[in-house]
């Protein structure tokens, strides 16, 4: 701290986003903004204390990394378990996964866009911020509200109807999953159905109407060229719970295609950096930190040929116009991504609940444990996660590595916050609308601070804005 | 009558609890009109307010912040709730209790600069994840992991009736 400085802080709780973190912007002498990191304030230790147990208890001990996608981890768990047993799942039992997978897709989007960033996107940046959340939406528009609660209901009971609850059930198992879907299940989600997809149809109209008044926040928020990875299908299609992983560059050209999943280090570094709790892993060929790259809904809308559904075929064709057909790289658009997704998903869904195989009782391979060491990999909402399990010969857990999604958008989620602060803070008088554009600039990526495994909790984002010398410059305290 | 002032907070845990909260679904639109959200995750209030009548805090206090927060939060609030499994026991955050602090990270982050081993840009991680109880006064306890939806439910409604919530059966599980 310099001498004689006045120390004023803005602290700027990053609130509407899962996690614990904080975003320093330190400024040159002519006041242009110079840095900005965000940082990631909490960890739990995982990898380390996962150590010891077994790996049947993976799926369930994993799946409380993270109560928003805790079907990711379990989903991922089982198949690095799959791998173990080295076995195939049942038909049925793929299904039945990427049946609760695509239910997941449902209600953690649209968790994100009703419950957490449409205040902003629908209320306003510059809101009164004592109204600015979902139940300031819901007095401002009570149906847009009310949609957005029933359209996760409808996820969170895809869910509930496989695995018994809606946070954290014990369904998937290495080798299948522990109960088939009852055609009482099959038969009252079909009948729900419909109101779910007019819900996400509306949303995805609404966005695209709206989209030009948001010009300034879409060229603003996280828009440069990068890399994007996903799972894509054999044939090149969407895809979230099978495939190889595909890098694309900003003009989406292929850069890497048909790459293993389970050989993910030789492609995928981890940086560690003291000053966060999250790592940054970074594409290899490229080095740290150039290495940037993508994951989630943007990036398998940019990386996939196609999505394989007419509904969201044509919500993706209208995506790609934004971009002339290149890859949509402002990351203001996971929004939009989202939103399509939300019915791509229920798209497949409807598939699903045709299909006679879904009812299945063969829904479990049992094996013993056939291999030491195992990878399963899945896209979470967030995007690719990866679990990598050592076991000794009686299925105990020696070593794990656990990449999650949103550690892969770390790097990108800097960027974006500097690029925020260089468009909304140079030299201009800090006002609270303004440090909430910070946030939504993180919102966008919808970050799961509690799946960054070393990360968790409540998330004080606070800004601090330090001068040259390191003093902290100027207070913009939210009132309560 | 003047609205309940109500306030949540997610420690060291998965959120999950938050999530079932979220999992009222249109019943936290009647919450609404009884309560008034002063602090939470899902609200942009950015600083514990005085006067909280009830606070949920979901998680374990794993980190030097979290322990500063709770000790403050306490001290505004009347009914302070250890909400879900991590806030009551310690649950899955304290897995990593009988493991040094200084292992859990460099096996997490490596030989390298590791965040949390001393206080610095991220808060230091305590030697043990605590349940609430271990660091203040904890009014009331709502297991579950998370606690479902219908119990948060029973739970709330006690509590906004002026009344010791009865948790009773299946409601006094954890896990």
């Amino acid at each position: 701290m310099t001498q004689g400085v006045p120390l004023r802080e803005i602290k700027v709780p990053v609130t509407r986003i899962e996690g614990h973190g904080l975003i320093t912007v330190e400024l040159n002498r002519a006041g242009k903004v110079s840095r900005a990191r965000f940082h990631v304030t909490e960890g739990r230790g995982f990898e380390r204390f996962c150590r010891g147990r077994t790996l049947w208890e993976m799926p369930a001990l994993t799946a409380r990394i993270c109560g928003i996608c805790p079907v990711s981890h379990l989903l991922c768990s089982a198949k690095a378990g799959d791998a173990i047993l080295a076995v195939r799942p049942p038909r049925a039992a793929d299904k039945l996964r990427r049946l609760m997978n695509l239910g997941q897709y449902v209600q953690s989007h649209a968790l994100s866009f009703f419950h957490l960033s449409s205040p902003d996107l629908l209320l306003g940046w510059d809101s009164d911020p004592k109204t600015r959340n979902v139940f300031g939406l819901a007095a401002a528009d009570p149906q847009l509200a009310l949609n957005g609660i029933r359209l996760r209901a409808y996820g969170q009971e895809i869910i509930s109807s496989l695995g018994e609850r809606r946070v954290h059930p014990a369904w998937a198992v290495p080798g299948g999953v522990r109960a088939p879907l009852t055609a009482e299940a099959r038969d009252r989600l079909a009948a729900k159905l419909p109101e779910a997809m007019r819900i996400a149809q509306d949303a995805l109209a609404l966005y695209e109407k709206s989209v030009p008044g948001w010009a300034e926040e879409v060229r603003s928020f996280g828009d440069f060229p990068s890399l994007f990875m996903s799972l894509v299908g054999e044939d090149g299609a969407w895809e979230h719970h099978g495939g190889r992983i595909r890098f694309v560059d900003a003009d989406r050209a292929i850069v890497a295609d048909g790459l293993d999943p389970a050989r993910y280090p030789e492609y995928i570094g981890e940086a560690v950096e003291g000053w966060s709790y999250l790592k940054f892993p970074y594409f290899q060929e490229a080095g740290y930190p150039d290495g940037l790259y993508r994951v989630g809904p943007l990036a398998r809308l940019n990386c996939c040929d196609r999505i394989g559904t007419p509904l969201a075929d044509e919500a993706l064709a209208r995506f790609r116009a934004t971009a002339d057909g290149k890859a949509v790289t402002s990351s203001f658009h996971y929004h939009y991504a989202r939103l399509i997704e939300i019915v791509a998903a229920l798209e497949r869904i409807g598939l699903y609940l045709e299909d006679p195989e879904i009812l299945s009782p063969r829904v479990r391979a049992e094996a013993g444990v056939n291999e030491q060491e195992g990878v399963g990999v899945h896209e979470a909402p967030r995007g690719t996660l990866f679990h990598h399990y050592w076991v000794n010969e009686d299925g105990v857990l020696e070593r794990v590595n656990l990449i999650v999604s949103t550690g892969h958008n770390n790097l990108a989620m800097n960027r974006t916050v500097t690029q925020i602060a260089h468009h909304y803070l140079d030299g201009q008088k800090i006002t609270e609308g303004l440090l909430n554009r910070l946030e939504g600039g993180i919102r966008a990526y919808d970050p799961c601070l509690s799946c960054s495994v070393h990360a968790a909790g409540q998330m004080p984002l606070r800004v601090v804005l330090l001068g040259p010398d390191g003093e902290i410059l100027d207070e913009v305290v939210r009132a309560a | 009558m003047p609205k309940v002032r109500v306030a949540s907070v997610w420690f060291s845990g998965c959120s999950g609890c938050h999530m079932s909260f979220l999992d009222l679904d249109e019943r936290l639109l009647e919450l609404a009109t009884k309560v008034e959200f002063v602090y939470s995750p899902i609200v942009d209030i950015k600083e514990y307010p005085d006067d909280v009548d009830v606070l949920l805090v979901e998680g374990a206090i794993g980190n030097s912040e979290q322990r500063h927060l709770l000790t403050e939060m306490r001290r505004k609030t009347k009914i302070l709730v250890a909400f879900g499994d991590c806030a009551v026991t310690g649950n899955v955050p304290s897995l990593r209790n009988p493991i040094l602090r200084e292992e859990v990270l460099r096996t997490v982050y490596g030989e390298g600069e590791v965040p949390g081993l001393e206080e610095g840009e991220v808060p230091q991680l305590l030697p043990q994840a605590l349940p609430l109880h271990a660091i203040v006064t904890v009014d009331r306890f709502l297991p579950g992991c998370p606690p479902p939806a219908d119990r948060i439910w029973v739970f709330l409604q006690g509590l906004l009736a002026g009344k010791r919530p009865e948790l009773t059966g299946a409601d006094l599980r954890f896990g």
